[in-house]
């Protein structure tokens, strides 16, 4: 009892470090524009290439833009595009699933099939073939992403609303004089929103990356749009010879795919049952 | 002679499933509940008193056979219509814990069919603070989680629940099977004060015959389905006529 409690205190501390890093992330993506020490977009080829310095603490690119200004510029895209692309899926998946669930029988399969046929194929191959067809830019990169990954919800709702289907208290509630709506809204979402936001926060992660895969592939965002994903792949021959160009968005990255990770793995262990979770 | 409040007629249910032979759960089950009465339905498991009552509250579609409430048929009411049934029919589930949303109060639960029946947030919230000094718990109770609160106050609660909004007919399935002896009958003095005061019948299923015998005022024997043996408790139990009837005697005295 003792030690669960323990746990249950470290937990809470790391919920709150990671709530606060991600959060701290989301307020300075959003005012990454009064952040930035320098123009993101100014060029200036005199100071091209520049070494880290007190000026210019990550350097300058190839056209002498200040790298950290851009790293912070990229943070709104980046950051942004990911958490919209999660939340509207999320909603759209967790929306079929639910049905799926609750009307059941030709309906069901009918979706189920069809998010399968989504599942059967290779998740970001089948990304760069919709953002191929559909053409550069940020908004059809997240079509793209949105496309592949609305299945993953959709399953996860599915399953979670059928095992709330057949509670005693869902009859209880029904006996209650409960409409289907209220049934669902009152009763079936906020038992299942849990696991669904579990998946979400564990997927922002894997999203970011995958959004920033596309841009480095120029799927994505076009230069000179500063986004972490496409600033990697316009700077990548510069790997060898100036390092700290491509690896600053890289680390960028990874902090923010770190940080939102973890952030998902403590909300899971938070809502888990066996920690007492509600 | 009385109306009788409930009426099932040879209820017949047949579960069918693909690759399996169908399967007869209920046949021909027939009887009525009159008002104020205390009828028992007792079986073993699998005898199918749970698909009759589940036939009656209109979780299951009867194959064959009509049910009638206060003389009105709803075997085939559906959605809406169960709304109107559901205000004279409710239910006391087996496990107390598990018939309230764990993340809603035992208050909100009460006070849900008072709101769906057109009450005031306010009033049905106090309304279910009275409905639990009924049900012996104390105001508190409403502001409590179902996992806060032990089987016996839960069932409590369920009951308050149940009668919140003034049913005839109360089903109570296996409603003190999972509770302590003591528990047990306590619940069921609070059963018996309540049908006095709010004048409502009772379909009581249960397994037990020595619980039936002190409190209710007829008994239906199930044993596969179909109804063996009817008559008043003590009879029953003195004069048995079937060899199942007295296996199920004799396995409790």
């Amino acid at each position: 009892m003792r030690k669960q409690k323990v746990k249950k205190n470290h937990l809470k501390v790391r919920l709150i470090i990671f709530a606060t890093l991600a959060a701290a992330l989301i307020i300075c993506a959003f005012f990454s524009e009064h952040l930035c020490p320098y123009d993101p977009y100014a060029q200036d080829l005199s100071i091209a290439k520049a070494v880290p310095s007190p000026e210019h603490l990550l350097g300058t690119d190839r056209y002498g833009r200040d790298m950290l200004s851009r790293v912070i510029a990229g943070s709104k895209t980046s950051i942004y595009s990911t958490l919209l692309l999660v939340g509207f899926i999320n909603l759209f998946g967790s929306a079929i699933g639910i049905l799926c669930a609750w009307v059941g029988s030709w309906l069901d399969s009918l979706l189920m099939r069809i998010s399968d046929l989504f599942l059967a194929f290779p998740g970001l191959v089948f990304a760069l073939a919709v953002a191929a067809i559909l053409g550069g830019g940020v908004q059809n990169a997240i079509i793209a992403l949105a496309a592949i990954s609305w299945p993953k919800y959709a399953r996860v709702a599915r399953s979670q609303t059928l095992a709330q289907k057949e509670t005693v208290y869902l009859r209880a509630a029904r006996l209650s004089g409960c409409s289907t709506f209220a049934l669902i809204t009152r009763h079936i979402i906020p038992n299942i929103v849990g696991p669904i936001l579990v998946t979400a926060m564990l997927d922002i992660g894997t999203m970011m990356m995958e959004l920033a895969g596309l841009s480095f592939l120029g799927l994505g965002a076009k230069p000179p749009a500063a986004e972490w994903g496409s600033m990697m792949s316009d700077t990548r021959n510069l790997l060898a010879t100036h390092p700290w160009v491509t690896l600053a968005p890289g680390f960028a990255i990874l902090i923010s795919v770190m940080i939102f990770n973890l952030l998902g793995d403590t909300v899971r262990d938070w809502l888990d049952p066996e920690n007492g979770g509600r | 002679m009385m109306k009788p409040v409930l009426q099932a007629e040879k209820l017949t249910k047949i579960f069918k499933s693909r690759g399996r032979e169908p399967y007869t759960a209920v046949a021909d089950v027939s009887f009525s509940l009159f008002p104020g009465e205390k009828l028992a339905i007792i079986g073993e498991s699998g005898s199918g008193k749970t698909t009759v009552v589940n036939m009656i509250t209109r979780l299951l579609d009867p194959t064959e056979g009509k049910i009638f409430l206060e003389g009105e048929e709803i075997t085939a009411k559906k959605g809406r219509q169960l709304k109107e049934t559901y205000k004279k029919l409710q239910m006391v589930f087996q496990s107390p814990v598990e018939s309230f949303d764990p993340r809603r109060t035992l208050g909100d639960g009460i006070a849900e069919s008072l709101i769906n029946n057109g009450m005031g947030r306010q009033d049905a919230r106090q309304e279910a603070i009275r409905l639990l000094g009924l049900c012996n718990l104390a105001p508190e109770y409403a502001d409590r989680y179902p996992g806060e609160v032990s089987g016996g106050q839960c069932q409590r609660a369920a009951i308050a629940r149940a009668i919140a909004i003034n049913p005839r007919v109360l089903i109570l399935d296996e409603a003190t099977s999972a509770l302590d002896v003591t528990v047990q009958e306590d619940i069921l003095k609070l059963l018996t004060e309540l049908k006095d005061k709010l004048d409502m019948s009772y379909l009581f299923i249960c397994h037990d015959i020595a619980l039936v015998q002190n409190f209710c005022d007829r008994v239906l024997v199930m044993y596969q389905g179909r109804i063996v043996e009817e008559g008043i408790p003590d009879e029953v139990i003195r004069n048995p006529k079937e060899e199942y009837t007295r296996n199920l005697i004799a396995s409790v005295l």
